[in-house]
């Protein structure tokens, strides 16, 4: 830990004295761009901005889990569902996130739906394809069991599909997050009027660096936070019943 | 009441050619009566627990399970769900806490593991937990499927006494596949002998000493004469 926070500190150092040497607005100090922080806090338009953002991100992933989820057991489990839907998996793994984003809005207008459909259907492949792994490899044996003392459907799902899809589902939720993040970014840029993607875009426009690294900053940190303190914990909990090793 | 009428369990092989792997097999159990399968390794005893189970209906033949139908299986291997705790994996196949839980856990020797994961466990525990799953359901029709394989022979001896004990004292319909000669007169009222593959009934023989009056004498006796039974088949 103490390595990676002197790493971290040099960064600042660096760019500190990248700023100074450059003396330029496009390459704007550390105590610029936490100033510009501090004001946009203040006004409500950062917390505004990325409270719209980190919506769209929960929806999208939470939508893309889900269907990726059910499609990807339906797939591993069932030869034919899996024949059928291979070949529209393999053009939507290969489809390039900006086409489907423009199609979305193109097709279904300016709009929420369009851009959370356009995010969701970006990560939904790699779920699907993720899940479809682990549901190839379900224990019969475990499945046997379930139905011999004519387990509830909840229960064949919450304790004894589920914890052998874990490690896989974890695998995908890691991935999914930073996928997803930097996707929904590009969908606001593109069509949206909110959101740190949008703010991202008008400065762009402007060339006001500070404003871009002033929006971008805070959120790179809130999803990191998400992913050290919600996604790793539960990783853990999910492999807890794992014999430890020493 | 159990009642078992196969004809004929067929497999397709890979070369397209039906193999028939179990041939007639009929009996009846009656209520509380423990029986024994007794065959030779591959006479197709498990598939044939596995169609009494209703795990496989590809078959020619029918059975009727007593009602309400209650299965409690115990399979050669454990098959604990390993994340989930001993106590979890006797309450989520349908077991309920209570006292007569508490009895089935106390006669196999596992209230100090209820907490423990399987994973933790020794072979030997893990399927003490399966037997005490089985049992936990207060099944109609209770069956084993080798129970006891790979176990050291002392543990077997303890395992099947133990197993003996509960029968006794839930007084359970019970079918138990098994190659072991002795295991089978210990065990059971009753066994039914299965030709080497495809595995066909061939005799079906009492055992007048009830199983807690067994003396080792009786028990040689039984065995002897089972040997010369499975000799003329």
């Amino acid at each position: 830990m103490p390595v990676r926070l002197l790493s971290f500190l040099l960064l600042l150092l660096l760019w500190e004295a990248a700023s100074t040497i450059a003396a330029s607005r496009l390459l704007p100090s550390p105590q610029a761009v936490l100033s510009v922080v501090g004001a946009e806090a203040a006004s409500g338009a950062l917390a505004f901005n990325l409270a719209a953002t980190l919506a769209r991100v929960v929806a999208a992933f939470i939508l893309a889990m889900a269907v990726g989820m059910a499609l990807g057991v339906a797939m591993g489990r069932s030869k034919a569902v899996d024949r059928f839907c291979d070949p529209w998996l393999i053009v939507l793994l290969n489809l390039p996130a900006l086409v489907v984003i423009v199609l979305a809005y193109i097709w279904i207008g300016l709009n929420e739906v369009a851009a959370i459909g356009a995010v969701a259907l970006n990560k939904l492949p790699n779920t699907t394809a993720t899940v479809r792994e682990g549901a190839r490899a379900l224990d019969r044996g475990l499945d046997e069991v379930a139905e011999i003392f004519a387990m509830p459907l909840k229960i064949r799902i919450f304790d004894v599909l589920l914890p052998q899809l874990a490690p896989y589902l974890a695998a995908s939720m890691r991935s999914g997050l930073s996928l997803v993040w930097k996707i929904v970014l590009v969908v606001e840029l593109l069509g949206r009027s909110n959101g740190i993607g949008f703010e991202i875009g008008t400065a762009f426009q402007l060339f006001d660096v500070t404003r871009l690294l002033a929006y971008a900053l805070p959120f790179v940190a809130i999803m990191l936070a998400i992913e050290t303190f919600v996604v790793q914990p539960i990783e853990r909990r999910v492999s807890r019943w794992r014999p430890q090793h020493a | 009441m159990l009642d078992v009428k196969v004809t004929r369990k067929a497999l397709r092989t890979a070369a397209g050619q039906r193999r028939t792997i179990l041939g007639e097999v009929a009996f009846g159990l009656k209520s509380g009566e423990v029986a024994a399968v007794l065959g030779p390794s591959g006479c197709g005893k498990t598939t044939l627990l596995r169609i009494i189970a209703g795990l496989d209906r590809d078959f020619e033949g029918e059975v009727m399970l007593p009602s309400p139908r209650k299965i409690g299986m115990v399979f050669q291997e454990p098959r604990l769900l390993p994340w989930r705790s001993v106590r979890q994996n006797l309450l989520l196949a349908g077991g309920v806490a209570g006292p007569v839980l508490d009895s089935i856990v106390a006669a196999l020797g596992l209230a100090a593991h209820l907490d423990h994961y399987p994973g933790e466990l020794s072979l030997g525990l893990a399927r003490r937990v399966a037997i005490a799953r089985a049992f936990a359901i207060s099944p109609t029709l209770l069956l084993l499927d080798e129970p006891f394989v790979s176990l050291d022979s002392a543990l077997a001896l303890r395992l099947r006494a133990e197993l003996v004990a509960l029968v006794e004292a839930q007084r359970t319909t019970t079918l138990i596949v098994t190659h072991d000669i002795e295991e089978a007169v210990a065990l059971a009222d009753r066994i039914i002998i299965l030709s080497s593959q495809p595995g066909q009934m061939v005799a079906d023989k009492f055992i007048e000493t009830p199983r807690l009056a067994m003396t080792p004498a009786a028990a040689a006796q039984a065995k002897i004469e089972i040997e010369a039974l499975i000799a003329e088949a």
